[in-house]
C-alpha cells in the first residue's frame, strides 16, 4: 500500500515533538471513529499549546516523499502545528459531509489557522466540494491568507478552472506575490491569461508604474498570440531582471520573431544554456 | 512600551492604529463587546467573534502592534435569551483559539436574571478552560453591581488572581483591590475615569494590581489613554516603576495566565513571521513600512482627559 499524506503528517509531528506522541495517537484514534466535532474543535485548539508553533523540519527526502504522495504537494513552510492539525482534518471521519465540517471551521478560525486550513486543501476528502470556502480565501484581504492556496499548494493546478486561475495570477500581482511558489504554473498557463497580463503591462506603464517581470512568463508561449513582441522588446532594455524574464519569455515563445530578438540579447541567452537563468531564480526582491 | 489591555479596535481607524504605535503602544488587548447596537442573528455574532480571532488581529499587525482579545457574551445581549442560548453554544470554540487571552467582558448592565444567568454560565466555562475573566462592571448602580460581580465569581469557584474587575472608580477600587482582583481603570472622557483623577488613585494606591486602559470604542473616547496617563503621571511625580506595573506589567501578568500573551510577542518575533501575519519588522521583506514617525495632531498634544 503506498503511504497517505497522512501517515507523514502523523510521522513527522510524532517524530518532532516525541513527547506527545502517545497523546497524539490517542488523538487520532479518537477522531477517526466517527468522532464528534467537538472533538476535533477541542483537538484543533489544544494541539497548539502541546506541541507549539515551531517551523515543521523536514529532509529533502520527506519533501520528495509528500511530492510522491500527492504530486505538487510542497509542506516547506509548515508549521509543526499546521501539520498536525491537518492529519486531524484527514483522521477525522465525521457524521457530516466534509465540505460541511470544513465550511464551519473556516468560519470560526482565527487567522493562523485559516492559512494551516487552507494549505491542506488538495489532500481533504472530496476537495472539489471545497470550491466555495476557497473563494472566499482567495478574496481575503490578508495576503498569508491568500498566499496559503496559491503558494507551494497543488490544489488550484488540480481545481480550477481557467477563470480563476486567472484571476488568482492577476491578484497576485495585484498584491505584490511572487508568481514562481504558484504549482503548476507553466502547465495551466493559457491564451486568456497571457492577453489579461499583457494588458495589465501595458495600463502599468501608462501609468508610469513598475510591472512585475514574473508576469513575462505565462506571456511568452503565447507571444506571437497577443502580439507581445513589442512589450517584450521593452522589457528587454529594462533592469537586468526585466532583461532576464523577457529573455525567458522569447526562449519559450520559440517564433522566428521571438529568435530575432534573442539575437539582440546574446549575453543573456548564454546565461539561460548554461543554466544560470531560469525562472525560480530571477535574481527578484523576495516578498514576505 | 506601554499595553492598553481594553480597546474596541473594530471601531477604530487606521488613524488610531498608527497614533497607537508612535505612542509606543506595543500591544493591545481587544475584548469581545456590544457594538452599538443589538446583533439579532447569532451568526452575526459568530462573524464579530471571528473577526477578533482574524482580520482585526491582521490589521494590528499591520502597524506592529500585537493584538490580543478576549471573548464572550456582554451583559447587553445578554438579555435577548434566544441569541445568548446561540451565542453560548459557539463561544467554547472560539476561547481556544490564538491570542484570546481571557472571557470577557463579561458581568452586569442592568443586573436583571438573564444577565446573572450568562455571567455565571461564562465563568464556569473560564474555569473549565483556564482562563483569565475580564468583568465589566455597570454603569449604573456601579457600586453594588461591582460587589456583586466580585460575590458571583467567588461563588462560581474563581479565584481573585485570575480576574480583572474593570471599570473601577474612587468608590470600588478598594473593595476591589481587598478582595484580591485585579482593578482595571478605563481612561474614558466623561462617563469613565480621568486621568488626573487616575493619578491622584496611584499616589493613593500605588501600582499593585491596578491597570489602565482605554477603553475606546465606538464612543468619544481616547486610544491614546494609556501613554497620556503615563506621561501625566511621570509629570506628576509617580515612580516609572509604577508607571510601568499599571500601563505594562500588570496586564502582562494577568492576561499571561492564558499562556497566549508574552512579551516575546513583540520584543523578539520571528524574522519572517507570516503565519502569525504580523509585520513589525518586515519593511525588507516587502511588507508596508509600519507608521513610527507621524505628525504630531492636536489631540495628542492635549494631555488631559476630562
Amino acid at each position: 500500500m503506498s503511504v497517505t499524506s497522512l501517515a507523514l503528517l502523523r510521522e513527522w509531528v510524532c517524530r518532532q515533538s516525541p513527547e506527545h506522541a502517545h497523546w497524539l495517537a490517542e488523538q487520532y484514534a479518537l477522531l477517526s471513529q466517527m468522532g464528534d466535532e467537538k472533538d476535533l474543535h477541542l483537538f484543533l485548539g489544544l494541539v497548539v499549546r502541546r506541541v507549539g508553533k515551531q517551523d515543521l523540519t523536514l529532509t529533502s527526502q520527506d519533501l520528495a516523499m509528500a511530492n510522491q504522495t500527492y504530486p505538487g504537494w510542497n509542506p516547506d513552510g509548515w508549521s509543526l502545528d499546521g501539520a498536525a492539525r491537518v492529519a486531524a482534518l484527514l483522521a477525522f471521519k465525521g457524521s457530516r459531509p466534509f465540505s460541511a465540517t470544513f465550511q464551519d471551521l473556516v468560519r470560526t478560525a482565527d487567522a493562523r489557522e485559516l492559512i494551516t486550513l487552507y494549505r491542506g486543501l488538495a489532500l481533504y476528502p472530496r476537495p472539489e466540494s471545497l470550491t466555495f470556502e476557497v473563494g472566499e480565501g482567495l478574496r481575503s484581504n490578508m495576503r498569508a491568507v491568500f498566499e496559503s492556496i496559491v503558494h507551494r499548494n497543488p490544489y488550484p493546478r488540480d481545481h480550477f478552472d481557467d477563470h480563476r486561475w486567472n484571476h488568482m495570477v492577476l491578484k497576485a500581482l495585484f498584491v505584490g506575490s511572487r508568481l514562481s511558489p504558484i504549482v503548476g504554473f507553466d502547465a495551466r498557463a493559457n491564451l486568456e491569461l497571457a492577453r489579461i497580463l499583457l494588458d495589465y503591462a501595458q495600463e502599468r506603464w501608462a501609468a508610469g508604474r513598475e510591472v512585475s517581470p514574473e508576469l513575462w512568463r505565462c506571456v511568452g508561449p503565447f507571444a506571437e498570440h497577443v502580439s507581445a513582441y513589442g512589450a517584450l522588446q521593452r522589457a528587454l532594455s529594462g533592469t537586468p531582471i526585466e532583461r532576464g524574464a523577457a529573455t525567458l519569455a522569447l526562449i519559450a515563445a520559440d517564433t522566428s520573431s521571438a529568435r530575432d530578438l534573442l539575437r539582440t540579447v546574446p549575453d543573456i541567452t548564454a546565461l539561460v544554456a548554461d543554466g544560470r537563468l531560469d525562472w525560480n531564480h530571477l535574481p527578484l526582491k523576495e516578498a514576505a | 512600551m506601554f499595553i492598553d489591555p481594553h480597546a474596541h479596535m473594530v471601531s477604530r481607524t487606521t488613524d488610531d492604529y498608527e497614533a497607537m504605535a508612535a505612542a509606543g503602544i506595543v500591544a493591545l488587548v481587544e475584548p469581545a463587546f456590544w457594538v452599538g447596537q443589538p446583533r439579532t442573528f447569532v451568526g452575526t455574532y459568530v462573524d464579530y467573534l471571528s473577526s477578533l480571532v482574524g482580520w482585526e488581529r491582521f490589521r494590528a499587525g499591520q502597524f506592529g502592534i500585537r493584538h490580543y482579545c478576549t471573548i464572550g457574551l456582554n451583559s447587553k445581549e445578554a438579555n435577548n435569551e434566544a441569541l445568548a442560548e446561540g451565542v453560548m453554544e459557539w463561544l467554547p470554540r472560539f476561547a481556544l483559539k490564538e491570542g484570546v487571552v481571557a472571557i470577557g467582558e463579561i458581568g452586569y448592565d442592568e443586573q436583571t436574571p438573564l444577565e446573572d444567568k450568562y455571567f455565571r454560565a461564562q465563568l464556569t466555562l473560564a474555569r473549565q478552560l483556564e482562563l483569565p475573566v475580564m468583568v465589566h462592571t455597570p454603569h449604573r448602580d456601579k457600586k453594588r453591581g461591582t460587589s456583586r460581580s466580585m460575590d458571583v465569581c467567588e461563588e462560581m469557584g474563581l479565584d481573585p488572581s485570575w480576574v480583572v474587575i474593570d471599570h473601577n472608580n474612587e468608590e470600588t477600587v478598594r473593595e476591589t483591590l481587598d478582595r484580591g482582583y485585579w482593578a482595571g481603570f478605563s481612561i474614558y472622557p466623561s462617563t469613565k475615569m480621568g486621568n488626573a483623577r487616575m493619578v491622584d488613585l496611584l499616589k493613593q494606591y500605588g501600582g499593585d494590581r491596578i491597570i489602565v486602559d482605554s477603553a475606546c470604542d465606538w464612543g468619544i473616547s481616547d486610544c491614546l489613554g494609556v501613554p497620556k496617563t503615563a506621561r501625566l503621571a511621570l509629570a506628576s511625580g509617580i515612580s516609572e516603576a509604577v508607571v510601568r506595573q499599571v500601563t505594562y506589567e500588570n496586564a502582562l501578568a494577568v492576561y499571561g495566565k492564558s499562556g497566549q500573551i508574552q512579551d516575546s510577542d513583540w520584543l523578539d518575533p520571528a524574522p519572517i513571521d507570516q503565519r502569525t501575519l504580523f509585520e513589525g519588522n518586515s519593511i525588507l521583506r516587502g511588507g508596508r513600512a509600519p507608521l513610527v514617525e507621524t505628525k504630531a495632531g492636536p489631540r495628542r498634544d492635549n494631555l488631559l482627559i476630562e
